[in-house]
């Protein structure tokens, strides 16, 4: 993906979240006692609904909008810095940091 | 398989079995553990999707999953989904999408085990480690002591009249008249349950934790479904069940006059706090690389949905079939449907497994997180790390751990009451440092100062609240269900305190070297 569709599926993402966020609120849902299918309620499939909505679009997210960059970054620093001691505290420890 | 005179034994014979699968599991961890820290504390960063998407659902569901969703539902009816789950499947997916790998990716540049040491780092401040230290032990410590008290409840509720010899009982505070005779004890299901969970992450740490948590995912997430479709079919069929609501308890059908549009609108605030669940970062770190996050991210509202859904229905059927909560504790109503309705001493045993699975999926990753502050936030922060060998690491790792489960489980013996009301406010107390590290990602204006004044502040405004909304009405017994302010949730208040402090604080002070900033931000400026 260019720079330029990256930044395009990007603002899906700031987009999708307020809108997601506002779908949440269903206020027109708020009083409506219906059974769905003859069991189920308005209001719980439509909030039902919307867990598939939302998993849809963590998946287009991850398909559009993948940080790729991210995995060589976080790799980068083996050939960056001088390694370190396993499992402490990174190389503020090394110098010992201080507030 | 009934004892003369006693009850049917048969539940106990089943959470038995299901304990002796976790420590057969433990065994397996234990000869794939490697011997290294890395492996021991964040399983040689190696997890794999599968492993990633269970162990950390199982570690955000709790045992209000499968008890508490029911319970909810029964009170306030079917819009505690949209309240709790709905929103969970959008934020918690959010926070690791944009602070999960971020964090990951972080971790594994530099080398970094706990939450502590990254802002120890980001920050340029030890003294900040040490006050973050005392805030999010004091937050995890009353969510480990739900989950030990939990799992007491729920065994002495299935094991009433098991051993009338053994245990006596308890007196009711009024009328002193005995409680639970013959049942298992809270002490000592308690005792079990933190042997057990402590006797896997001794030997396998946090890849045991992580299996452990796999295997307890897929059994509570069964048991769930197994009770509503079950209970469903007691109740005459899915449509015979709502119908029954619809005409007995149409409220419940709807969320007019059971909760507010505000209280509604800032519950969304809640689940921010998985941002800042020191357990969670620990899973996080585990990650084989960020891809591995992609099922996490796309599977957990799904997730949510398979949980939730069966149990908030089961919750407005108990209202719509005319039951009663025993002794008004709606986080009995699901044993209740079980046992009333079922009657069969398996799927008691069975459920109540499932319980169990989702209170110890969530307990092992918060005692190895625990066990790791106190190793490299304190001791190996404080001593130089070179006198400690990779295997004396794992040993004070293991020490810590043990000592974490002792104290919460002799804490679990003085739990003061509400201790489940405390839950939400600790859920508030995460979810308003989430401003916090929000800006460690992604602002580098960020300052040590403004890191300050954020959880200052949150703890300043955090205080009064919860002195008002429940310390104060405990004494004067007159809790009620949800404290609102101006309707809102409490956690809106102290979100937006901290996360003003923070901003305004940051720019106010001079901003930090950009050699420090640069290590954590992709783009380093020139």
């Amino acid at each position: 993906m260019s720079g330029s569709d990256r930044r395009s599926a990007n603002w899906v993402l700031w987009c999708g979240v307020p809108l997601l966020a506002g779908l949440h609120q269903d206020f027109w849902n708020w009083d409506d006692g219906r059974l769905l299918f003859g069991f189920l309620p308005v209001g719980l499939a439509y909030h039902a609904g919307y867990s598939l909505l939302a998993a849809s679009f963590w998946a287009f997210v991850v398909a559009w909008c993948w940080p790729s960059r991210l995995e060589e970054w976080a790799g980068a620093v083996e050939s960056e810095v001088p390694p370190r001691t396993e499992g402490t505290g990174g190389r503020e420890d090394a110098k010992g940091g201080g507030a | 398989m009934t004892p003369e005179g006693g009850a049917d034994l048969t539940p106990l014979t089943v959470i038995l079995a299901y304990l002796g699968l976790l420590l057969v599991l433990g065994y397996w961890c234990k000869r794939r553990f490697s011997g290294t820290s890395s492996d021991y504390f964040v399983a040689s960063r190696s997890i794999g999707s599968f492993l990633l998407l269970m162990s950390v659902f199982g570690t955000t569901m709790t045992a209000f999953a499968l008890v508490g969703s029911t319970g909810k539902a029964y009170q306030l009816g079917i819009g505690v989904y949209g309240l709790m789950a709905s929103s969970s499947g959008l934020v918690h997916s959010l926070v690791f999408f944009l602070v999960g790998m971020k964090l990951w990716a972080i971790g594994k540049r530099e080398g970094f085990v706990t939450q502590i040491q990254y802002f120890r780092a980001r920050l340029g401040s030890n003294l900040f480690g040490y006050l973050l230290f005392v805030v999010l032990v004091s937050l995890v410590i009353p969510y480990l002591l739900i989950g030990v008290v939990g799992a007491g409840a729920v065994v002495r509720g299935v094991t009433v009249g098991m051993f009338p010899d053994l245990f006596a009982g308890s007196p009711h505070p009024v009328t002193g008249q005995m409680l639970s005779v013959g049942a298992v004890p809270p002490w000592l299901t308690g005792l079990v349950i933190c042997g057990v969970v402590l006797f896997y992450v001794f030997l396998g740490g946090l890849r045991g934790a992580a299996w452990a948590n796999a295997f307890q995912t897929i059994v509570f997430m069964a048991t769930g479904v197994i009770a509503f479709w079950l209970v469903s079919g007691k109740l005459g069929g899915l449509a015979a069940a709502s119908r029954a609501v619809a005409e007995n308890a149409p409220d419940h059908l709807t969320r007019e006059n059971m909760i507010g549009q505000l209280q509604f609108l800032t519950y969304l605030l809640v689940p921010l706090s998985v941002g800042m669940f020191p357990h969670l970062f620990q899973h996080w770190l585990t990650a084989r690389s960020a891809r591995t996050f992609r099922l996490s991210i796309i599977a957990h509202p799904i997730f949510i949905m398979i949980v939730w859904v069966p149990c908030i229905l089961l919750g407005i059927w108990a209202v719509g079939a005319g039951m009663q909560a025993p002794g008004g504790n709606a986080n009995a109503v699901l044993g209740m449907l079980v046992g009333r309705l079922l009657h069969d001493p398996l799927l008691t045993g069975l459920l109540t497994a499932g319980i169990l699975a989702a209170i110890m999926s969530s307990l092992d990753s918060q005692f190895v997180c625990l066990g790791s502050m106190f190793t490299h936030d304190i001791v190996l922060h404080l001593v130089r790390k070179d006198r400690f060998s990779d295997r004396q690491k794992v040993l004070l790792g293991r020490g810590f751990i043990v000592l974490v489960i002792t104290i919460t489980y002799l804490l679990s013996l003085l739990t003061p009451p509400n201790i489940f009301d405390l839950a939400v406010w600790c859920f508030s107390g995460f979810a308003s440092l989430f401003p916090l590290v929000f800006a460690a990602v992604y602002w580098r204006r960020l300052t040590r100062a403004g890191a300050y004044a954020s959880v200052l502040v949150m703890v300043a405004t955090w205080i009064p609240l919860f002195y008002d909304g429940l310390i104060l009405p405990t004494r004067e017994h007159r809790l009620k269900d949800d404290y609102l302010v101006f309707g809102m949730m409490p956690v809106a208040i102290i979100f937006a305190a901290s996360a003003a402090a923070l901003v305004i604080v940051s720019l106010l002070t001079r901003p930090p070297e950009q050699r420090v900033v640069d290590r954590f931000f992709e783009s380093a400026r020139t």
